[in-house]
């Protein structure tokens, strides 16, 4: 019986070995944005499933984390759904990394209610109230007489970022409550009838229960849709962004390879089949500049 | 032969030491790493300041107070509810139960032990989330009450198969007398065991406390982690421990927000190590009464 037992331990260390050996020489290590975990597992599954012999871990975490990660060299694309602030990238820079931006797909930034709530034209301006707790019962906006519960992200959160600096330019309310990713928001929503969130618009395409809010940019202005993609590739839709990807400036063939295939077309048909955008030339002609693509 | 025992002693010895050595690291590298937050933080405010926002759009604030009342108001919830029920529980088991039902009862409890605590957050989630909104006429289930009950779930091995032990093991002869006495089987326990197995009971469930008090996983899914400071049980609570979990992934290395997040994990440490400090001199105070 022991015998087997240190036969088991022994056989089984040495795969682990072989293994991690393996994963050392071709994995591409992905960690970032839990928005675009989805997407970037998709079009990396697909890529695989082309390209026998190489591989690709995707992981999330958040965007701060995937940014993080590159930094301290322990990913070789970050995944963001913001842009790096600049003092991120000095920091970045005196730890030897030189950070790349490359924008994969563009999303309507989609602010959710339940389905049972009516209101659902809201201004840029009302957004900030409400998340900021300055607008707290639904009734204020034409909606019943309910407390309005708030759903976000976690601070590690590039969507929590980025709704932050667009739409609040302050402090969320200290009530909000702090959710562990996009779905976690959306089922949340579903279920409370007083709730209000925001996700990437990958993530309520599909989705029912709830009600995708029109967004205008100012009192007065036009209402429009996350869910039209004409208005978000226009910029109509006023919180539609860009999603990035962040690799060192001396990737691998390994990486550009898989970076390509993402902008191809196959990769930005995929990207619209995941609920998002595909890219806007602006963003080709973006991407040409920054990593050569 | 003497030489080869000589150094299996020897061996044993370091294991032992290696243990104590990696946790006097363990303190000494949260105090080395605690202490630079404190050039910029003024330790009051750090303590008893409400307010934690670091990554604060207008202006950063380290206040840990309202994530202290949240750890002990889910710890002080889950050892309500996971306290009587553990305590019943090792009561039934140690005195009521047949052998048989006891055989397998004991390793069901032990499996409890075994589920991951994602997996108990998952179901604080999609179920008693709703069950809690639904029984209190909630917008949602994401609260303190949900937390206190998904750690009470998880404190409930602990708490039973300690306290099982230690109610097994008092002398049969207390309840021999009692019985000849003409107490009955539920005076005996309550009366005559229970008061004998007290510390061992105790013990158990302060060991029970300082597993609930450093759960993370469950705490960050089920209870809305939404900063303010708590009014109730059904307002949404965010403990220590799921502040470090959000925030240290993506915390720049060596900045004030980092040194914090290690102060609050110093806090943490002190507050559990205290736990198991003060149940572990209970037991012995039990083993050496025994004895």
């Amino acid at each position: 019986m022991k015998k087997y037992t240190k036969i088991v331990a022994i056989t089984t260390l040495a795969l682990c070995l072989c293994a991690s050996n393996v994963q050392a020489r071709n994995m591409i290590q992905i960690k970032g944005s839990d928005t675009l975990i989805n997407l970037v597992q998709k079009l990396s599954e697909i890529y695989m499933e082309k390209n026998p012999g190489k591989y690709i871990a995707v992981t999330g975490g958040g965007s701060g984390t995937g940014i993080a990660a590159l930094m301290n060299n322990t990913c070789d694309i970050a995944d963001a759904s913001r842009n790096m602030k600049p003092k991120e990238i000095s920091r970045a820079v005196s730890l030897g990394i030189d950070p790349k931006r490359v924008v994969i797909a563009m999303d309507g930034l989609s602010v959710i209610v339940n389905e049972n709530n009516y209101v659902t034209k809201l201004t840029m301006d009302e957004i900030g109230k409400i998340f900021r707790g300055e607008c707290t019962n639904w009734s204020e906006l034409g909606g019943d007489n309910t407390p309005i519960t708030l759903y976000g992200r976690q601070s590690n959160s590039g969507t929590f970022v980025f709704f932050r600096d667009l739409l609040l330019k302050g402090d969320y309310s200290s009530r909000m409550k702090r959710m562990n990713g996009n779905s976690q928001v959306v089922e949340a929503v579903k279920y409370d009838k007083s709730g209000i969130g925001y996700v990437g618009v990958g993530y309520v395409k599909e989705a029912t229960g709830l009600n995708v809010v029109s967004v205008a940019a100012h009192a007065g202005a036009e209402y429009a849709s996350p869910l039209n993609s004409q208005d978000v590739k226009s910029g109509k839709y006023p919180i539609a962004r860009p999603l990035n990807q962040y690799v060192n400036g001396t990737f691998s063939a390994d990486v550009k390879d898989f970076l390509l295939f993402e902008v191809s077309p196959e990769g930005q048909r995929i990207v619209e089949e995941e609920g998002f955008f595909a890219i806007p030339k602006e963003y080709v002609d973006f991407n040409k500049k920054s990593v050569g693509i | 032969m003497k030489i080869k025992e000589n150094l299996i002693h020897g061996l044993f010895m370091f294991n032992a030491l290696l243990v104590v050595l990696v946790l006097i690291g363990i303190f000494a590298l949260l105090v080395n790493t605690s202490i630079p937050a404190f050039r910029e933080i003024d330790i009051k405010e750090f303590l008893f300041k409400a307010a934690w926002n670091p990554t604060s759009y207008v202006k950063e604030t380290y206040g840990i107070g309202s994530m202290l009342v949240s750890s002990v108001m889910v710890t002080a919830g889950a050892l309500l509810f996971a306290v009587p029920i553990g305590i019943g529980t090792a009561a039934y088991l140690s005195d009521v139960a047949s052998p048989g039902v006891r055989e397998m009862v004991k390793p069901i409890i032990e499996i409890l032990a075994g589920i991951p605590s994602v997996v108990i957050g998952f179901l604080g989630i999609v179920f008693v989330g709703p069950i809690i909104s639904r029984t209190f006429g909630l917008p949602n289930g994401l609260n303190a009450v949900n937390g206190s009950i998904l750690l009470g779930v998880m404190a409930l091995p602990t708490i039973i198969s300690l306290s099982e032990d230690a109610l097994s093991s008092v002398s049969k002869t207390y309840s021999d007398a009692s019985l000849a006495l003409g107490a009955s089987r539920w005076q005996t326990v309550i009366r005559v065991k229970l008061p004998a197995a007290l510390s061992g009971v105790i013990a158990a469930c302060m060991l029970g406390m300082g597993r609930v008090i450093g759960e993370t996983m469950i705490v960050l899914m089920a209870t809305g982690c939404a900063p303010a400071m708590p009014k109730n049980f059904l307002d949404s609570v965010r403990t220590m421990t799921s502040t470090i979990a959000i925030e240290l992934g993506e915390v720049p290395y060596y900045t004030t927000h980092y040194y914090a997040l290690f102060a609050v994990g110093l806090v943490l440490f002190i507050i559990t190590f205290c736990i198991n400090m003060a149940s572990d001199m209970v037991l012995h105070k039990y083993q050496g009464k025994r004895g």
